[in-house]
């Protein structure tokens, strides 16, 4: 399959995590967005590592053996990072609820003062 | 070694002062350090000996910047004015009470280091850094012990002398990576390599903050309300010695490293300074209050020495050089005797005093030696400074020195006026029980009177003293 | 020796300036007359061996100003031109000290020690002036005396009329000085050097475009300190002072400083023909145009005044065609006549109590003998009626400006006539006639005390004798005066008119002269002029409105443009810019401030914004377009 593909579905997952984070209010809803634009990124890094793979042709001897690997590998350290996000930003999210009874963001603008 | 230990005894002092509590124990101990250096300047002042004079140490040797400092004979007389100003001024003030005396004079101490480092710097990184460590007592000095409007003022004036201040820094910056050697020091400033055109932009920049200080019409209007609104002994200080830092530095720093540029801009520049001139001293004339005229006074005679600097004529350099000690002084008496009766009286304005002359014979007497210093009559100081200005200004162009003249028929004007309106005249309602001057006023002005008239009849020593300045300086430019 | 000379009134000044308060006033009177009789007795010693010796050393004190081109001693030359001055400064200064001891009785101590050294502070300056060898200390003392004249017309300091009197004087002076440091600041730059010796050895060395302009420059100096049209007026109104003052100050010595430059710059004047016309012109349209001002005046001192500058344009006239050695005599012919007059004035004043109104005089003849009878010396003398003293100073200047061109004779001699007319129309008003004064004054009219009388009476003599010392050569004379200055006035042309037009010339003026001073006698004496003044009559008793025109075209336009510097461009033009700017950041920061409202939403909003935005402006950059070439 060609590259564009992926490029372009990884755009609209990220267009469609932005205009989620900007157009909805519920804490957990944009959290969700977040974590969909994290993996459109994610499936971009994979598809690029793919890419690179086959571009350097896999019948050089002459290249090592772990090109195009780099990518994957990132792909699983941000699994791990937003997981544990995913773990402080809920836990925020429930201390939240526990005090105001919403999950509305727009409740949170004390930094304007 | 003299030149570090000019700096160290102030700021040792202001820091023994801020913790003492008493004040008159404050007062008694600030004179006493303010006398010791004094006695340093005095001592640098005579004094040939190279080694004892200068101090040089490693500081950054990274950035090719020395701490070090040297006394020749202009850093010598304006070392000597500063030093001299302060035990006045803390006699003169002796009396006037503040809040926190300890802060008071801490500051004005850490402020006189800052501005006799200026004087002494020979590196331009050290040079800036004593510019602002002047400036920043200063701030605090008006806005915590000034009049009703002092924030808003001090605001100004910080605000106004910290703009010009970080355009010199880029310009210093800007001659730093042109230097030859990579270095802060005077001499490699001296020889840097600046296309015609990176000189122009960098000297204006310089001249500007220069400006500034002096200052030199139009940038002069946080002067009359800063010294309206700081406590009488800061204004001293401002106008007797931090306004002479501008002079200084284009002397110092500015003329040589930008010969060409300075040559270039000198028309337009004196232009200025002449037409600053006439109109600070129209505007002189139309005030209403001791202090605003007096602070006009000096825009108008700031202009004449900035005027006389560019005309580049060694005569003229020669009496600006003389003539930034003899201003000092001058001025110096003028705020004594404007601050004795704004205690006193409790006014200012010329509108509510009169006849203070028959109340106050002895103030009467010594403020007209001042005032007469201050239109510069013969024989007293003021008279050789601007016999020598106006003489290098001739020779640059006569009729801009016939020009600039009026300015002196105008000082007559607002002077005899000012004298009028306070001295003359019948007594008014406020000064109907005034008292003559108190012993510590007239101490201090009966120095500063010996020393106008001494320097008005023999002003050798001090032509003496700066000529080897003014020719090293007019052999540098073509 | 010489700097003894000007060391002693100094002496005195810091004398009775310093103890004024503890001083008796006797004690401040001995020490204020002892120090200028002093310098009086020294000033006739040095005269004695400049008469016998013919020297003129320079003698430096110390070194004033040396900077690299020019080098300026202070140095005193003592050569014939400078002891003429000291033996009438400080001879006539002596006098008028003793006289002040009487006249001044009434003040308190302290301000009767105040007013002495002031007036020794005054002659030293004027000692300086003269002295000095070069031309800064000339313009040294020149600038000490304007400010002693300053402040000794402004010593009734509780007048605020006096005050603005003394400070016209000292401004209209300083006007003057501008343009005598631009010439000094001119010889400076061209010759290095203001020494006499030098500036007149080196004349060659100057242009005739330098030279006219130096000595216009001088000129301009001179107009103002010794109140010469345009820079007469501050004379009249100085009168506010105390009238020993008006005679020493504003009379016998000050004012003349401006003819003892000249004379002293002969050389340099001589060279330029500009110049000399210049002066001159000047010279005699002063002499007229105040007296015509002095016929109307009805303030005894102002009279007096009018005439001063009258006669110091005379001695103007002189200088320009030449005839310096006449001027310098009439300056001391006049020194002896007017310090006469002024204190006759003041001796009257004092007996009648401040009074200085003539309409209120008159008949004093028979209660002031000594004072009348001196009076009436000055007014012949100054009438011009041989054989006193100003017949022959005045005969010689108009004689040499005949020979130069005879309209400044007839003009000169049109003058002598008015100077005869109002000084005897002066005369007659107050001495003759029935006394106009209340009851009261009448009762008190008595004569001076000695003090005042014998000043007036040795000046009388010598308004009488004075003019011996140069008698023309046409009545058997042998110009004296003349072979005694001729080594420092070598420039002097030798007008020799024939002998029959000088007596013919001679006759007429003083033909003139009495036909004038006679007939103001009869018209005043019997019935003296006491209405207001109509027409053109109205016009001279006004100075012609030169102080309102002053006023209109000088003083109140800059007085506008001050007052729109200081509320216009000082507050609302650089100040309101300055602020401006200071206020515009704060309200575009209040602005601004709101866009921070604490909405993550808004900030993402923004940021994404701020990124397509970013897209859009580098959308052309090739890295990028590269990039999308790559991928698409």
């Amino acid at each position: 399959m060609p590259i564009q593909y992926y490029i372009i579905l990884a755009a609209v997952l990220f267009c469609i995590g932005v205009v989620g984070v900007l157009i909805r209010r519920n804490a957990i809803i944009i959290f969700m967005c977040i974590e969909l634009m994290l993996n459109s990124v994610n499936l971009l890094l994979v598809a690029f590592s793919k890419m690179h793979y086959v571009t350097a042709g896999n019948d050089n001897k002459s290249l090592p053996l772990n090109i195009g690997s780099d990518a994957q590998i990132f792909v699983f350290f941000i699994m791990v990072v937003a997981a544990a996000e995913v773990s402080v930003g809920l836990a925020i999210i429930v201390m939240m609820y526990r005090n105001v009874h919403s999950t509305d963001v727009n409740f949170l603008n004390r930094l304007k003062n | 070694m003299i030149a570090l230990l000019l700096i160290l005894v102030p700021v040792t002092g202001g820091l023994i002062t801020l913790s003492i509590k008493n004040e008159n124990s404050v007062k008694g101990f600030s004179l006493l350090v303010a006398i010791v250096t004094l006695i340093l300047a005095l001592v640098g002042v005579f004094s040939n000996n190279a080694t004892l004079l200068n101090y040089d140490a490693s500081w950054m040797p990274d950035l090719g910047s020395r701490i070090s400092f040297g006394l020749d004979g202009m850093s010598k007389m304006l070392a000597l004015l500063t030093a001299v100003s302060l035990p006045i001024i803390i006699t003169a003030t002796y009396k006037n009470t503040y809040a926190n005396a300890g802060k008071f004079y801490s500051l004005m101490f850490l402020c006189q280091a800052g501005m006799l480092g200026v004087f002494l710097s020979m590196d331009a990184l050290l040079f800036y850094f004593f510019w602002e460590l002047a400036l920043i007592p200063a701030y605090f000095l008006c806005s915590i012990w000034g009049g009703e409007k002092r924030i808003q003022v001090t605001f100004k004036f910080f605000v106004y002398t910290f703009v010009g201040s970080l355009l010199m820094l880029v310009s210093i910056l800007f001659i730093y990576f042109k230097t030859p050697d990579h270095s802060f020091a005077l001499q490699s400033f001296y020889h840097a390599k600046l296309t015609a055109t990176q000189s122009q932009w960098m000297f204006w920049l310089f001249f500007i903050a220069l400006a500034i200080k002096m200052p030199i019409f139009p940038f002069h209007t946080w002067q009359p309300d800063t010294y309206e609104q700081a406590p009488t002994a800061v204004t001293m200080l401002l106008s007797g010695v931090m306004v002479k830092m501008g002079v200084f530095a284009v002397i110092r720093w500015l003329l040589p490293i930008f010969p060409d540029a300075s040559q270039s801009s000198s028309s337009f520049i004196i232009t200025l300074s002449v037409i600053g001139m006439l109109y600070a001293s129209l505007i002189a004339i139309k005030q209403d209050d001791i202090k605003r005229l007096i602070a006009y006074s000096s825009i108008a005679h700031m202009g004449l020495m900035c005027a006389a600097l560019f005309a580049n004529q060694q005569v003229g350099i020669q009496g600006v050089l003389i003539q930034m000690f003899n201003h000092g002084i001058n001025i110096i008496g003028l705020w004594i005797v404007a601050d004795a009766i704004e205690k006193q009286l409790g006014t200012r304005k010329f509108s509510e005093l009169g006849g203070l002359a028959q109340k106050a014979p002895t103030l009467a007497i010594l403020f007209a030696v001042m005032c007469l210093a201050n239109v510069a009559l013969p024989l007293t100081n003021a008279f050789v400074g601007e016999f020598l200005m106006f003489n290098g200004l001739f020779r640059y162009n006569p009729i801009m020195a016939g020009i600039a003249g009026i300015s002196i028929i105008l000082a007559a004007v607002y002077t005899l006026n000012m004298i009028q309106k306070i001295f003359y005249g019948n007594t008014v309602a406020i000064t109907e029980n005034a008292r003559d001057s108190s012993f510590n006023v007239n101490a201090a002005l009966v120095i500063l009177v010996i020393v106008v008239i001494v320097l008005g009849i023999y002003p050798q020593p001090m032509i003496n003293l700066t000529q080897s300045n003014a020719n090293l300086f007019i052999t540098k430019i073509p | 020796m010489v700097y003894l000379v000007p060391l002693f009134p100094l002496m005195g000044f810091l004398l009775n300036g310093i103890f004024r308060k503890s001083l008796s006033k006797s004690l401040v009177g001995i020490i204020g007359c002892g120090s200028i009789l002093a310098s009086f007795i020294v000033s006739a010693i040095l005269f004695s061996q400049v008469m016998s010796n013919g020297v003129s050393a320079v003698q430096p004190l110390f070194q004033f100003i040396n900077v690299h081109d020019f080098k300026i001693d202070f140095a005193f030359q003592a050569d014939q031109l400078s002891s003429l001055f000291l033996l009438i400064i400080t001879g006539v200064g002596f006098l008028i000290h003793v006289y002040s001891t009487s006249y001044m009785h009434d003040e308190a101590d302290e301000h009767f020690a105040r007013y002495f050294s002031y007036l020794n502070l005054f002659v030293f300056s004027m000692l300086l002036l003269v002295l000095g060898a070069n031309y800064v200390i000339m313009f040294i003392g020149w600038e000490g005396v304007g400010l002693c004249s300053y402040l000794l017309i402004g010593y009734w300091f509780k007048n605020d009329s006096y005050n603005y009197a003394a400070k016209k004087a000292f401004i209209m002076n300083r006007i003057g000085d501008l343009g005598f440091l631009l010439g000094i600041f001119w010889l400076l730059s061209k010759l290095g050097t203001a020494n006499y010796n030098d500036v007149f050895a080196n004349v060659s060395h100057l242009s005739p475009t330098d030279i006219t302009g130096i000595t216009v420059l001088l000129f301009i100096g001179a107009m103002g300190k010794s109140a010469q049209i345009p820079l007469y007026t501050w004379l009249p109104d100085a009168m506010a002072g105390p009238t020993p003052v008006s005679a020493l100050i504003h009379a016998a010595t000050m004012v003349t400083a401006g003819i003892y430059m000249v004379a002293r710059s002969n050389a340099l004047y001589s060279l330029s023909a500009v110049a000399e016309n210049l002066v001159a012109i000047v010279g005699i349209a002063t002499a007229l145009f105040s007296a015509t001002i002095a016929i109307k005046q009805n303030d005894i001192k102002k009279v007096l005044a009018y005439s001063t500058v009258s006669q110091l344009g005379y001695m103007f006239l002189g200088l320009g065609v030449g005839a310096y050695t006449g001027s310098v005599f009439h300056v001391m012919t006049h020194a002896f006549f007017k310090a006469l007059l002024f204190l006759g004035a003041g001796s009257v004043i004092h007996a009648i109590h401040n009074q200085q109104d003539i309409r209120y005089m008159g008949g004093l003849k028979k209660y002031l003998p000594i004072t009348h009878i001196t009076f009436l010396i000055g007014c012949v003398a100054i009438a011009g009626i041989p054989p006193f003293s100003g017949f022959f100073s005045k005969d010689e200047i108009l004689a040499a400006a005949y020979a130069v061109n005879p309209i400044y004779w007839v003009l000169g001699v049109i003058g002598a006539g008015m100077t005869a007319f109002y000084m005897f129309r002066l005369y007659a008003t107050t001495f003759l006639g029935e006394f106009r004064g209340t009851e009261e004054q009448k009762h008190h009219l008595h004569e001076s005390p000695a003090a005042i009388t014998i000043p007036l009476i040795i000046l009388a003599v010598l308004a009488f004798a004075g003019g011996f010392v140069n008698v023309p050569a046409i009545f058997d004379g042998h110009e004296n005066l003349h072979h005694f200055l001729s080594p420092v006035l070598t420039t002097e042309p030798s007008h020799e008119l024939d002998h029959g037009t000088e007596l013919t010339l001679m006759g007429i003026s003083v033909l003139v002269a009495v036909v004038a001073g006679g007939f103001a006698l009869m018209k005043y004496s019997k019935k003296p002029e006491l209405s207001e003044p109509e027409g053109l009559g109205k016009v001279l008793a006004n100075k012609w409105y030169i102080d309102e025109l002053y006023d209109a075209l000088i003083v109140n336009p800059l007085d506008s443009l001050a007052l729109f510097f200081k509320n216009v461009i000082e507050k609302s033009g650089i100040d309101g810019f300055v602020n401006g700017v200071g206020t515009f950041i704060q309200y575009s920061s209040r602005r601004l401030r709101l866009v921070q409202n604490g909405r993550v939403g808004t900030y993402i909003l923004f940021m994404i914004f701020s990124i397509i935005v970013l897209w859009l402006v580098f959308w052309n950059q090739t890295t990028i377009t590269n990039f999308f070439q790559k991928i698409f």
